[in-house]
């Protein structure tokens, strides 16, 4: 076991340089001169790219230099468009507009108005306390005499405050025309609607309209939310 | 005192030299100011308002304000007179803000005539804001009439008729009358001080350019006010800052907005001769005045010729009348009403008494008092009110078709004097009315031109114009042209004609606003002085019979029909005056004698000639004598320029001038 020709002795240095040492020192010269060549090529890759960069910055955006150049394209497109619509001022509007819709906003009434005529109408016509009533617990004639406080109220309120006046001066149930380009927020067709205007049809409801709001002010204090203030009688 | 007074004298005296042609006059005044600034006067409408002011303090004002201070509402009207080129008059009533409800301001053309001294916790903090105070002193307008239904022993109403209550110191806090000692009453001239101020402010609010105080200002009065009641509304308007305000009877401003309104057409509604006959009717007071269209120069000129008496009767009772025959009539059913019940009946018969006095058709008007708690249709009365009903108590009651002869039934009431008002006792209108044209039928025996036929026994009006909210009832209105045509028709004289196109709420504002326009020298304008003659009372000197009170003779101090910015004297009636001590003379006024002049003394009297005043009252200042001694002195009378009588003693031995106080009114006699 000991003396054997495979025998592996890790102390032992060698005192002569035979072919064996020579290949195998060149082998290691070669291959670091292979790997430092290659690192040296890669290096000045990078370099070259990085200066690539550095020259496209300032005439583009960064997003655009570092994606592909397709969407570069994009826009290009885009202002050949415009300048051909510069003429049609109103449809250079509508393209604004169609690429960004503008948000869809709902008004929002403000409660204390609506509270500001629940007020006046309790106030002057007991509105409140005439719908908050059991009805089937009194006789008609007892609602009756009630609904007539109520509506005399009702209508003092209303016309003190609102200026109401029809729509439609016509007679209800008279053959009226509509010429083309009327108010359609005004009139409203119904039924048979086919063809174009002027159309004819009868008058079924004269509509309303208010002309003027006289609404009261209130103070900067002023709780609306009490609509009727509670009584006590001392 | 005395030197202010001589200054308006003299001032008014150069008017008055120069009355047919007023503008003149103005012109004078212009030039005896700044010569050289005459040119700006024509200059172009922008740089008037500057510029005027410099000129002349007078015409330096913008608008011709009117204000109705009425006995149950105020409204103000203005018109814009600050180009004197411009002949077209446009006339604005001024949106009134007011709290409506704690908390709540409504802008409306009329200001309720209440004033409400609330509890501390009766209002939450900062309701009560005004646009222009965040704390008013008191709560006027529509809150304080809301309030005060509920409230009533807060609630101050009615104040302009206190101010011409006989026996009753209008500066002392009386009212509300009947308020427990917590509540701080108010005199009835600090509450017609609140509702000018009110009106004030909200003018200078919508007007920050043109403050109110510069303004030419016309204050109406009622034809009937004494010279006190005068005296007073004149410093009520001074003590907020009105300084120019004059007076108007309210008859002659109504007259003045139909001529207004007519735009130059009434001259041929008109013609010499005519006695116009203005009814006027508001909530609380009846008042009556007859204007005789005269000829001056060719052209028409109006004088106001005779006012009737201060009556205490109006629309108020008309609905009061209503409710409490509604009142019987559901009491007669078994049920009982408790206050707030007939407050609210009240309430509901002076809508349903409108509707049934406009509307022909309209026979029966259902009345409903609801409940007071939140439950309606349980608890609410109903009844109703029928055509008869309104036909009985409101035609038969207040305007019953009478002859010309007969005339207001007076209880000899009790000699006590009450707390409350001196209302008038008998509610028929027309019986009223009756008498002051009996009383009256003398009145044109003056006036050139003006005719009445000789066997006339009361004087015979050609044309009347209706005022005042109650006689917008086109039933009252008929009623009231029949029955005055009934007596012209006896006594084969020609139908009265109405003059037709007011505003009855809004006119007499609108007059006096028209009034301010007129006094510009443009239009025409009514002449007419004092309503009355006035009268001191002197002890006869005779020997003293034991347990009669000494003859008291009339002395007269100013005659009837003295102009504004006139003045008398009466040299020849000397009178010696204790120096500090108050002394106190009987005061008369005659609205029928027209004859007497300064200096007559009248010994016998009818009863209804005279009509016995409040006293008035004189104090020498010691001023340079000594207390006791006697200064011999003589009487002055002058109208003032606002429209006041003034009444002076004047020293025989030097100039001296003392002031005669008209508002020492006290109960104790």
């Amino acid at each position: 076991m000991n003396n054997t020709q495979f025998n592996i002795d890790l102390e032992l240095i060698p005192s002569t340089f035979d072919a064996i040492h020579a290949y195998l020192a060149a082998t290691v010269f070669g291959l670091a001169l292979t790997v430092i060549i290659l690192l040296f090529a890669l290096l000045m890759g990078m370099m070259r790219r990085a200066k690539e960069n550095k020259q496209t910055k300032p005439s583009d955006n960064k997003e655009q230099a570092i994606s592909t150049s397709i969407p570069k394209r994009e826009p290009q497109v885009k202002i050949v468009e415009k300048i051909v619509e510069v003429e049609k001022i109103v449809e250079i509007e509508k393209i604004i507009q169609a690429p960004a819709p503008e948000p869809i906003i709902l008004k929002e009434s403000t409660p204390d108005a609506a509270l500001q005529l629940l007020t006046l109408l309790q106030s002057e016509a007991r509105f409140i306390d005439f719908i908050k009533e059991d009805m089937a617990a009194h006789s008609d004639a007892d609602i009756g005499a009630a609904a007539r406080v109520m509506l005399t109220g009702c209508s003092k309120t209303i016309n003190q405050y609102f200026n109401v006046s029809p729509v439609r001066s016509e007679e209800e149930g008279s053959q009226i025309t509509l010429a083309a380009g009327f108010n359609a927020s005004e009139v409203r067709l119904t039924g048979n609607i086919v063809g174009e205007a002027p159309f004819k049809g009868t008058l079924i409801h004269k509509g309303w309209k208010v002309t003027d709001v006289k609404l009261p002010k209130l103070t900067e204090d002023h709780q609306a939310e009490i609509i009727a203030t509670a009584e006590v009688e001392l | 005192m005395s030197q202010k007074s001589f200054g308006s004298l003299f001032e008014a005296n150069k008017t008055e030299s120069d009355d047919t042609d007023t503008q003149t006059t103005e012109v004078d005044l212009v030039e005896t100011e700044t010569e050289a600034e005459i040119p700006t006067e024509s200059s172009s409408e922008s740089s008037t308002e500057t510029t005027e002011e410099k000129i002349n303090p007078l015409q330096g004002t913008h608008y011709s304000i009117g204000i109705d201070l009425g006995t149950t509402h105020c409204v103000l009207s203005y018109v814009d007179i600050s180009d004197p080129e411009n002949e077209e008059i446009v006339q604005e009533v001024l949106q009134i803000p007011q709290l409506s409800a704690p908390g709540v301001i409504e802008d409306k053309p009329q200001l309720p005539s209440f004033l409400y001294q609330a509890h501390e916790s009766e209002l939450p903090e900062g309701e009560s804001v005004l646009p222009w105070t965040a704390e008013p002193e008191y709560l006027v307008g529509e809150i304080a009439r809301k309030l005060g239904e509920k409230t009533p022993m807060r609630l101050v109403s009615s104040a302009k008729s206190w101010l011409c209550h006989a026996g009753v110191d209008c500066k002392s806090p009386i009212l509300p009358s009947d308020a427990p000692e917590e509540v701080d009453q108010v005199s009835p001239f600090q509450a017609s001080a609140a509702y000018l101020e009110h009106l004030c402010s909200a003018w200078n609010k919508q007007h920050p350019n043109a403050p109110i105080s510069e303004q030419e200002i016309t204050l109406t009065v009622p034809a009937s006010f004494d010279p006190a009641a005068r005296e007073l509304t004149a410093e009520a308007a001074r003590s907020v800052g009105l300084k120019n305000a004059i007076l108007l009877e309210e008859p002659q401003a109504a007259l003045y907005s139909w001529i207004e309104k007519s735009e130059g057409d009434w001259r041929n509604h008109a013609n010499i001769g005519d006695i116009i006959l203005v009814i006027d009717v508001g909530g609380g007071t009846t008042d009556l005045s007859l204007i005789a269209v005269t000829e001056e120069q060719g052209n028409l000129g109006l004088t106001r010729i005779a006012v009737g008496d201060h009556i205490l009767l109006g629309g108020d009772n008309m609905d009061l009348a209503l409710a409490y025959t509604l009142k019987a009539k559901i009491e007669k059913e078994g049920k009982r009403l408790a206050p707030w019940q007939i407050q609210a009946l009240t309430h509901a018969c002076r809508s349903a008494k409108e509707t049934i006095l406009s509307d022909e058709a309209a026979d029966n008007i259902a009345i409903v008092v609801p409940n007071r708690g939140s439950s309606l249709i349980g608890g609410t009365l109903r009844t109703e009110l029928t055509r008869d009903e309104v036909d009985s108590v409101l035609l038969q009651g207040f305007l019953p078709s009478i002859e010309s002869n007969e005339h207001p039934v007076m209880n000899s009431r009790t000699a006590l004097r009450t707390k409350g008002l001196p209302y008038a006792q008998d509610a028929a209108i027309t019986r009223h009315l009756a008498a002051f044209l009996t009383r009256q039928v003398n009145a044109v025996n003056d006036i050139e031109g003006v005719n009445l036929a000789e066997n006339a026994s009361f004087i015979h009006p050609s044309a009347v114009l209706f005022n005042g909210g109650v006689l917008k009832a086109p039933r009252f209105a008929s009623r009231l042209m029949d029955v005055l045509n009934e007596w012209l028709a006896t006594e084969n004289a020609p139908e009265a004609r109405l003059l037709t196109g007011l505003d009855l709420d809004l006119a007499v504002a609108r007059g006096a606003a028209y009034y301010g326009y007129v006094r510009q020298g443009k239009g025409v304008r009514i002449k007419g002085g004092t309503a009355a003659s006035y009268y001191v009372g002197v002890e006869s000197s005779m020997p003293a019979v034991p347990g009669m009170a000494p003859e008291v003779q009339a002395l007269c101090l100013a005659p009837f029909g003295m102009e504004e910015g006139s003045n008398e004297e009466l040299p020849n009636d000397e009178f010696g005056l204790i120096v500090g001590e108050p002394v106190r003379f009987r005061f008369f006024g005659s609205k029928t004698r027209r004859e007497d002049t300064v200096g007559t003394r009248l010994e016998y009297w009818e009863d209804d000639e005279l009509e016995e005043l409040d006293e008035i009252e004189i104090t020498l200042a010691e001023e340079n004598r000594t207390i006791g001694e006697i200064v011999s002195v003589h009487l002055s009378s002058a109208v003032t320029e606002t429209g006041t009588l003034e009444l002076q003693a004047i020293s025989n031995q030097d100039d001296t001038h003392w002031k005669i106080e008209f508002d020492v009114r006290s109960s104790e006699d």
